[in-house]
Order: C-alpha cells, then sequence, then structure tokens
C-alpha cells in the first residue's frame, strides 16, 4: 500500500513527487510511456513566463508568479539549465497600445515587474524586430528553459530521495475503495491511500473515474519550428506578440541550448495524441512571426515538432481534492503557463497531500541532483584530466552538437536513465542537431545495447513500437 | 603538436590530398578522420560504379578506397582515427580530441578541408505529419544495411531520387524488403540516369517525378506515407494524393557541404554550394587553408573528389614550401544564364596552373545546348552537350596560356546557351 | 522488327540508346558515345546480366560485415537467388579483397568475392 500515487511523470507529476519526497512518504509515479517527459512536457515552448498575462486572482496567475521566482534557486539545486533573457511583448502599429496598458495593469495586480518600452529603445535591444513594432512591454523576469532537463532533474531527484517509478505502466482502471484507491495498470494493480491526478491531456478521463465533477480536457495543438544555432541570436529576449483569443501568438525566442524557437500555433484537436504537424501550421509560423521579428531565417530549421496544452474548459487550473473522492488530488488542465508553474504546483499539490496524511519531514531529504556533466564547459587542462579516467569523455558520438560516449554513457546508467534514443537525446542532445541523428543513431543504438544491456531488435526511438531495426538483413 | 599539413577528414577527398601533397614534398602530414577507419563514406558505398575515370574499371565504394589507403599507407602518412577536430582557429591552429590523446592542439602551416558532406534532415525538409521511428535518412539506412547488417524496414517509401536513395531503392530490395515507390519533388531526377534503370527499372520500382510526402502516419512507428503531384510552384495539388501502407520512408534531398569548422576558423562561405568561397589554388579567404571535395561542393563522381583534391593536395605542398603566392590580378569567374556557381570563383592568370578545371552544376535539364566561355565580352569557347542536368557536375577547361592572350579582362563569364 | 529504348548503364554519362531487333537479333545499335555503348546494348536485349553488390557476416573482425559482389557479370534473372544463396555466409577474419566469399555462386560459375579488407579483432 502507497500513501501517494502519483499519474504522470510529466513536470507537474515530476514536481509534486520531488516535493512529496521531503516528506517521509512511501509514493510511486505510474506512467504510460517509457521515459519521463514525454508528453506535454516535453513539447512546448521552453520558456518560464514572468506572470503579468494570467488574469489576476487566478491559480495561473499565483502560480505562475510563485513557480517563477523559485526557478533561480531550483537550477541551482537540481543542475538544469534556466537562463532569465528577459521578454518582450511587442506591439505594432495596426495593434492597439491600450493592450499594453491592460497587461501593465494585471502585471501590476500580479506582482511583476514590467515596464514599457518605446521603438528606440527596443531597436537597441532587439535589432531584428519588425520594422512596424512601435512599443513594448518589458518583463526582466521572463526566463527560458531546458523542459527536458527540468522534469529529468525533478523527477531524479525525487527517485533518488525514495520515490518508486513504474514506467511502460498504463492507468486503466481507479476505484475508490473505503480509505484508499485501487489503480488497475495494464502490468499491476496498485494500492494507494491517495491518488495524484498529474495525467495532462488525460487528467478529465482519470478524473472522471472516481469523481461526479466531471472535467473536460482540450488538447490544443501548439507547432513549432526549431532552428539551428545559426540562427540563435536572432532575438536575445522571448518575443511575444500581443495575446488574441486563441492563446499567446507565435513567439520568437532563443533557447537555453542556443537554437532559435519559432511557435506556437493553436488549435483545439479531437485527437489527444494527435502531435502531428500540418502543412498550414508550419507554414503559418513563418508568416506570423513576420509581424513581431523580422528576417527569420526559416530556411535553417532543423525540425518542427507539435505537442499539447492540456487545455481545461473553465479556463483555470485545476488543482485541489476533489469534493466527492477523499484522496484524489487533481492536477490538472496545466496549460501554459504550467512549465513556469510546475514547480509550484509540487509544492501546493505536496503540501495538501501532506496535511492529509499526516505526513512528516524527511529529515535524510538531499535536495540537490548533478546534472549530465558537459566537458564543453571545462577546460582543456580538466577535460583531459576526465578523459584520462574516463577515455569515453574522448570520444564524440554526435558530431553535431560534439556529444561524446562519456555523456552517452551517464545519461544511461544514471537514476532514471534512458533506454531509447530520445531518451539518450533528451538527456544529452545527441541526435538533436542539424544533421538530426543521422550520423550518431547507429553509434547509440550499439551504445544502448551493449550498456543497457538489450537486443538491438529492441532498441526503440521511443518506446513501445518505435522500433529502429527489424531483423538482419535477409532476415526480415 | 607542429606539422606543416593538416588535413581534416580522412575520405576520398583527404586521402587524395594526403597523397599529392606528399608526392610534391611534404612531409610532415597528419589526417584526422573522426571514424574508425579510413575511406568516409565510401565504406558504405558497397555497389560498383566508382573509379571508371581514375583506374580505367568499374569497382566498389570500399575498393576505391581500398586503393588510395594502401598509397596513404605506403608513403608512411600518419594519420589519427576516430578522432574529432573540435575548432580550426584562423591562425590554422587544429584543436582536436580522442579516447586516447584526449584533446590536444596542433599548429599547422596549411591546412585542407576535407570533412564531406551531410544529408538533409526530415526537419529541414518541414515534412508535416507524426514523428514515428522509421524515417531515416538515405545514408543512415545505408549504414544500418551495409556496415551493421540491420534492416530498417519492410516496406519502403523514398523521398528524393539522388543517387543514395536510388541506390538504396535497390540495396533494401535485394535484402528483402519492398520497395513501393520513390517521389521526386523535381521534374527530373537527382540522381543518375544508370541508377534509374538498374536500381529502380530492374526491380518495377516505381518513380514519380514531381511529387512529394504531403503526411507521415503513425504514431510509433511510420504505418503510411502520402505522397501528391506538386504543381510548377511545387506546392501539392489537393486531389492527387495517393496513400502507401509502409514502415519506413527514406529521405535522399539532398547534401549538404559539412562547414561548420570552416565558420570557427572564419572561412567564407558561398550561399549556393554551403561550401567554401575558393580561387583558382583551391585556397580559402584564410591563407593557407584549401577545401577540396563534398565540403566544397557536392560532387556526383568520386572521382571528380579525387582530383580535385589532388589539386588541393599539390597547391598545399606549394604552399608550404614557397609561401603565399603574390599576383596583381584576380579575375572573376561568373556563373550566369543556368549554370548556378562555379568552383573556384576565381582565378590568378599569373600563378594559375598550366590548366584548371572549374566544375559547376546547371540549375535545370537543358537539351541540346552548349557550354560557353567568354573572356570578357568575347566568346572563347561553346562546346555543345546533348542533355545537362542538375544531378550531373559540368565542367569548362581554363588554360593559361589562353588567358595570357586577354590581360585586361575583369570576368571570365560561364553561361548556357543555345547549341 | 522491332526498337527499343534503352539507358546504357556502362558508365555514369548514361547514353540513350535506340535498338533496332529483328527475330530476336539486334541489327542496329544508335546513340551511344563509345563501343561499350552497343556492347551494353546487343547484351541487354539478348541475355541481360549485372554485377550484385551486397555484403555478408564476418565472424571475429574488427567490423561485422564485409561488402562483397559477383566477381563478373551474371545473368539478370538469378539475381535474388545469388542474394538467397548469401543468407547464411559467414566469413572467419581477417578477409582481404579478392578472397572468394563464396565460390561459383547458383550454379553459375561465378565466385562471390570480398570488396573490403577486414582485420581480425
Amino acid at each position: 500500500m502507497y500513501d501517494v500515487a502519483i499519474v504522470g511523470a510529466g513536470v507537474v507529476g515530476s514536481a509534486i513527487a520531488r516535493e512529496l519526497s521531503k516528506f517521509k512518504v512511501k509514493a510511486c509515479v505510474i506512467e504510460k510511456d517509457e521515459d519521463v517527459c514525454n508528453g506535454t512536457s516535453k513539447a512546448n515552448s521552453a520558456i518560464v513566463h514572468a506572470g503579468f498575462d494570467a488574469k489576476p486572482g487566478t491559480l495561473k496567475a499565483k502560480l505562475n508568479v510563485r513557480g517563477n521566482e523559485m526557478m533561480d534557486a531550483l537550477s541551482k539545486e537540481l543542475d538544469f539549465p534556466f537562463k532569465r533573457n528577459g521578454s518582450l511583448v511587442v506591439c505594432t502599429k495596426d495593434q492597439d497600445p491600450a493592450l499594453l496598458d491592460e497587461l501593465v495593469e494585471k502585471a501590476k495586480a500580479n506582482g511583476v515587474e514590467v515596464s514599457i518600452l518605446e521603438r528606440e529603445e527596443l531597436i537597441e535591444m532587439e535589432p531584428n524586430l519588425a520594422d512596424d513594432v512601435v512599443k513594448a512591454l518589458y518583463a526582466p523576469t521572463g526566463a527560458i528553459v531546458c523542459p527536458f532537463h527540468l522534469t529529468m532533474a525533478l523527477a531524479e531527484n525525487a527517485a533518488d530521495n525514495g520515490v518508486e517509478f513504474f514506467l511502460n505502466t498504463e492507468v486503466t482502471m481507479i476505484e475508490k475503495k473505503d480509505d484508499f484507491y485501487v489503480i488497475t495498470t495494464d502490468k499491476d494493480v496498485i494500492e494507494a491511500k491517495t491518488v495524484v491526478n498529474a495525467a495532462g491531456v488525460y487528467a478529465d478521463k482519470l478524473n472522471n473515474m472516481v469523481s461526479e465533477n466531471k472535467l473536460e480536457i482540450i488538447a490544443r495543438r501548439g507547432q513549432y519550428c526549431l532552428l539551428d544555432k545559426d540562427a540563435g541570436n536572432h532575438v536575445s529576449k522571448t518575443i511575444f506578440q500581443l495575446p488574441s483569443k486563441m492563446g499567446k501568438g507565435v513567439l520568437v525566442t532563443p533557447t537555453v541550448h542556443g537554437n532559435l524557437l519559432v511557435g506556437p500555433t493553436a488549435e483545439d484537436i479531437d485527437d489527444k495524441e494527435g502531435i502531428n504537424t500540418t502543412a498550414d501550421g508550419l507554414g503559418s509560423l513563418g508568416v506570423t512571426s513576420a509581424q513581431s521579428v523580422k528576417n527569420v531565417p526559416m530556411r535553417q530549421v532543423i525540425t518542427s515538432f507539435a505537442g499539447l496544452r492540456a487545455h481545461e474548459v473553465n479556463g483555470d487550473f485545476v488543482i485541489g481534492e476533489a469534493e466527492d473522492a477523499k484522496g484524489f488530488f487533481n492536477a490538472a488542465g496545466i496549460e501554459s503557463p504550467g512549465l513556469s508553474s510546475a514547480p509550484a504546483i509540487g509544492e501546493m499539490v505536496a503540501s495538501l497531500v501532506a496535511e492529509s496524511l499526516g505526513l512528516e519531514k524527511n529529515p535524510d531529504f538531499n535536495g540537490t541532483r548533478k546534472g549530465i556533466l558537459n566537458p564543453a564547459t571545462l577546460s582543456m587542462e580538466e577535460r583531459n584530466e576526465l578523459i584520462k579516467k574516463q577515455p569515453a569523455y574522448g570520444n564524440i558520438i554526435c558530431r553535431c552538437e560534439m556529444i561524446s560516449e562519456g555523456e552517452i554513457l551517464d545519461a544511461i546508467h544514471r537514476t532514471l536513465g534512458a533506454r531509447s534514443l530520445d531518451g539518450v537525446k533528451r538527456r544529452t542532445r545527441a541526435g538533436m542537431g542539424r544533421c538530426q541523428a543521422g550520423f550518431c543513431s547507429p553509434k547509440t543504438m550499439e551504445i544502448l545495447e551493449r550498456e543497457v544491456p538489450m537486443s538491438m531488435f529492441d532498441v526503440t526511438k521511443n518506446g513501445k513500437d518505435a522500433k529502429i531495426v527489424y531483423g538482419y538483413n535477409k532476415k526480415i | 603538436m607542429k606539422y606543416d599539413l593538416v588535413i581534416v577528414g580522412g575520405g576520398p577527398a583527404g586521402l587524395a590530398a594526403a597523397i599529392a601533397a606528399k608526392d610534391n614534398g611534404i612531409d610532415s602530414i597528419l589526417i584526422i578522420e573522426r571514424d574508425r577507419e579510413l575511406g568516409g563514406i565510401l565504406n558504405q558505398c558497397i555497389h560498383n560504379g566508382f573509379g571508371l575515370h581514375t583506374f580505367k574499371e568499374e569497382l566498389t565504394g570500399p575498393e576505391y578506397a581500398s586503393r588510395f589507403i594502401a598509397q596513404v599507407e605506403e608513403r608512411g602518412i600518419e594519420y589519427k582515427l576516430n578522432t574529432m577536430v573540435m575548432d580550426i582557429a584562423n591562425d590554422k591552429t587544429v584543436t582536436a580530441m580522442n579516447a586516447t590523446d584526449g584533446m590536444f592542439t596542433i599548429e599547422a602551416k596549411a591546412v585542407i578541408l576535407a570533412m564531406g558532406c551531410r544529408e538533409r534532415s526530415r526537419g529541414a525538409l518541414n515534412i508535416p505529419g507524426y514523428r514515428p521511428a522509421g524515417i531515416f535518412s538515405a545514408g543512415t539506412a545505408q549504414r544500418l544495411v551495409n556496415i551493421e547488417g540491420y534492416m530498417p524496414g519492410r516496406r519502403v517509401v523514398i523521398l528524393g531520387s539522388g543517387d543514395i536513395g536510388l541506390i538504396m531503392a535497390r540495396r533494401m530490395t535485394l535484402e528483402g524488403a519492398k520497395v513501393l515507390a520513390v517521389a521526386e519533388l523535381m521534374p527530373y531526377s537527382g540522381g543518375l540516369k544508370r541508377n534509374i534503370v538498374q536500381c529502380l527499372d530492374d526491380f518495377d520500382i516505381p518513380l514519380y517525378l514531381s511529387h512529394t510526402v504531403v503526411d507521415i502516419q503513425g504514431k510509433e512507428r511510420v504505418e503510411g506515407i502520402t505522397i501528391a503531384e506538386v504543381g510548377p510552384d511545387r506546392k501539392p495539388i489537393p486531389g492527387s494524393e495517393i496513400h502507401y501502407d509502409c514502415d519506413t520512408l527514406l529521405l535522399s534531398c539532398g547534401l549538404l557541404p559539412e562547414n561548420e569548422l570552416s565558420k570557427t576558423a572564419g572561412v567564407e562561405l558561398s550561399p549556393i554550394t554551403s561550401g567554401p568561397v575558393v580561387n583558382d589554388s583551391l585556397e580559402t579567404n584564410i591563407e593557407g587553408v584549401f577545401a577540396c571535395g563534398n565540403v566544397l561542393h557536392v560532387h556526383d563522381l568520386v572521382d571528380f573528389v579525387s582530383q580535385e583534391a589532388t589539386n588541393a593536395g599539390k597547391n598545399a605542398a606549394k604552399y608550404i614550401k614557397e609561401g603565399k603566392q603574390d599576383a596583381s590580378k584576380e579575375v572573376k569567374i561568373l556563373p550566369v544564364d543556368g549554370v548556378r556557381y562555379t568552383v573556384p570563383t576565381t582565378v590568378r592568370p599569373e600563378v594559375m596552373d598550366d590548366t584548371l578545371t572549374v566544375r559547376f552544376r546547371v540549375g535545370q535539364v537543358f537539351k541540346n545546348c552548349a557550354i560557353a566561355t567568354y573572356f570578357g565580352d568575347e566568346l572563347i569557347s561553346k562546346r555543345k552537350r546533348p542533355v545537362m542536368a542538375p544531378g550531373e557536375m559540368e565542367q569548362v577547361i581554363l588554360k593559361k596560356s589562353q588567358l595570357a592572350e586577354y590581360p585586361d579582362i575583369e570576368n571570365i563569364t560561364i553561361k548556357i546557351e543555345e547549341a | 522488327m522491332e526498337t527499343r529504348d534503352l539507358i546504357c548503364i556502362g558508365c555514369p554519362l548514361g547514353c540513350s540508346l535506340k535498338v533496332t531487333l529483328e527475330n530476336g537479333e539486334v541489327t542496329e545499335v544508335v546513340g551511344n558515345t563509345c563501343p561499350n555503348g552497343e556492347k551494353y546494348a546487343k547484351k541487354e536485349c539478348t541475355n541481360p546480366t549485372r554485377i550484385v553488390t551486397s555484403s555478408v557476416r564476418v565472424k571475429g573482425g574488427k567490423i561485422n560485415m564485409v561488402s562483397c559482389k559477383t566477381k563478373e557479370d551474371i545473368p539478370k534473372g538469378m539475381i535474388f537467388d545469388i542474394c538467397k544463396a548469401m543468407e547464411n555466409v559467414v566469413v572467419d577474419a581477417p578477409v582481404a579483397i579478392g578472397d572468394v566469399v563464396l565460390a561459383d555462386v547458383c550454379g553459375t560459375g561465378v565466385d562471390v568475392i570480398a570488396t573490403k579488407n577486414i582485420e581480425a579483432k
């Protein structure tokens, strides 16, 4: 019997798991996919919003601001890439500048520092802003983060502090008993005193298994283009457009790894696995982004992708214990600014659960975690010391991102280590560069085969049936 | 560490350059190769058809490579395998790394860039649809099948009719897969005609010209591919879709010279070839840094890579021995009217070799046309060509003696004219 | 009288050939740039042949596969039989270019030979 079973190992589930591990608790995380950070958490804008945009008084506003505040300390404790690059919401000559004033009012109410800048100052800051941009709202606390590393860091640290992770395990049914829940999965049956629903786009399904207060989550698709690092300096801040009814418009932002990201579109779709891109969607990004940033080199796209935002029809995050299902805690409807809010959601949900179960603090909790060493940050002497001890760090596998075998070995052998090509890619960036794994995937497959160890025929792109090779030559 | 000449890349270009430099009097040479063996991409090109120009016989890729590797070994030229060049500074300090030596720097008098090229990826093509397993560049599939011995698919659609795509259509078929179709965006194939005959026609594999992939289905592994005809604007025509149930999509949609290192050295690149801008010595804008092979511009035949690299090796040797060649004049070579680019882009009549091969590609298919060369406004030569296609390289040979007769010209123009 | 359009595969030039046949005999070839074109056309119309290239497993080598080819042309209709015959071939390292991987494949009288040197581990 677990004290807590968290369903979903995205950024929200992982944040909750880590916060809960600060208590003496028997907890587990149940994840249908083969790795953490495999749903909404992996495909989004990778930004930490300043918090001026959410409607004052909502959970979104409160948790965004708190989450933003927590990021500096968290990024140091958990060693993930995070950068306060600041953000701009730009207003063009055809738009109503009063909309910026409304944002200033909201920012004040939410307690977020912002200012209005005129074109001259803006151009000095961002020379590539579109010619039509006349003024902008500047938020210095806007930031960018690596969502993979944030999620992995939270999950690894939770696991290191005793939380169990069941990957490749899909919840099919939840039944409420008198004072516990029976969770049926495609593997085992798990019993837990409390359940945390962090199931992303499926959170409605889970909630509706135990509660009469039905939720409805709509998958809102956002398509993105990621550009080569050559284009990474095109802007230095995150450039938003004035919000429209469908979302925050298209943004242009550097990523923490030095690429340029353009997106998202916003389309409500029926399929909760509908992460396909469309010609129209991708085609629109160049046109729309040009309204705020000029000359975005869309020819330098290295990959495009789509993610789903879990939009709850009532608009705000749904967080807390279900009224008619004691011990069932929702963290549902976590769409933007979900990534920004995740650490704060973790705090909030963990304290609710802890209170409900009367948990004591865990005196052995160790909140620090080391990320995968990036040898590029070392001096030549340090690097040579490292290679002498561990020669694999001298063997470059991914030539585009200059990722060594040493980093890949670390990714495989660490807590909740990589078991697939995408797992290695998200942890190390091997295969994330301009050739998109053309050269390194056969080498990475060999390393997985040898180190996990596993059969070459079981190596996948990202779990389940995403197999890479079918058999030996002439024998398929 | 100090070497007279560092050659970055041990594929066909690097090998031929090293041999030529050695034969022209340079003893201190280091070839740096990132893979576990010399020979580069030839090692996975196990089909035949290489070397007709160089050896007057038809060899497979590994055989062609082995002849050059043997010459490198015979001459005792040094090389390091499994070694990655991390940086080239504009003073020709090369920083490299491997598992045994760690990270180290080499001061070189001259550097030859011979890093080759990479394939355009699905991402760069911006093909819409899902992102399942089962989408490979043709070269990745070629490595898996020919070197690792693993089959990456059973039912295959190929986008792009570049030579690697055509060759892989045959390879996959011979190894037991079913290749359903090859789709090509352009109204003509990007590969050699002989490959269409012996890789597609021999096995009744249909080639759809003016077609592209408009959708990829399958959430885990590819489950289907939809192709559609494109109009003259290369946009898909609604209603022309053809669907295939398949598990694999191979991409053979063009090659891109790999010049990330060249950029670290400050080498100027051509926006058309994506390779360095070079003069008649194949020297870049950085003195003593030369380029050859597919890193300079993508070739159709390895024989031409070897020829070009031999020149780069010779010129680097000359530079190491004699220093910078002073020339008072540099004549520009202008590609116009169907000629997309030329390599080199400039020629120095005083210091050039007796003959200079100018290589280029055309921008569309030309039938019964001619390649015309002008010195200034004067037509110097006109050579008839029954067919020219963008998939095949063309060349013009400039003679030093002939150029000497035109001391005042500013430009040489190469263009396609009616025959 | 019958005519056939062929593309010569003798070299990368890929000449377009027009072949005239009478009673299965080639009477005229036009469009070729060199004598090999005529030879190819005659053979292609009467007894088409191909070189087959493939790769087979290596035991105890630094690399697991060795590339190979039929030493000479084989009848085009036998391509798949020859691939099938190579299915279970495993050679021991070291392997040198020209080593026979499979002798007299499918009774054609043609050997399959290695096209790559593989050192022993």
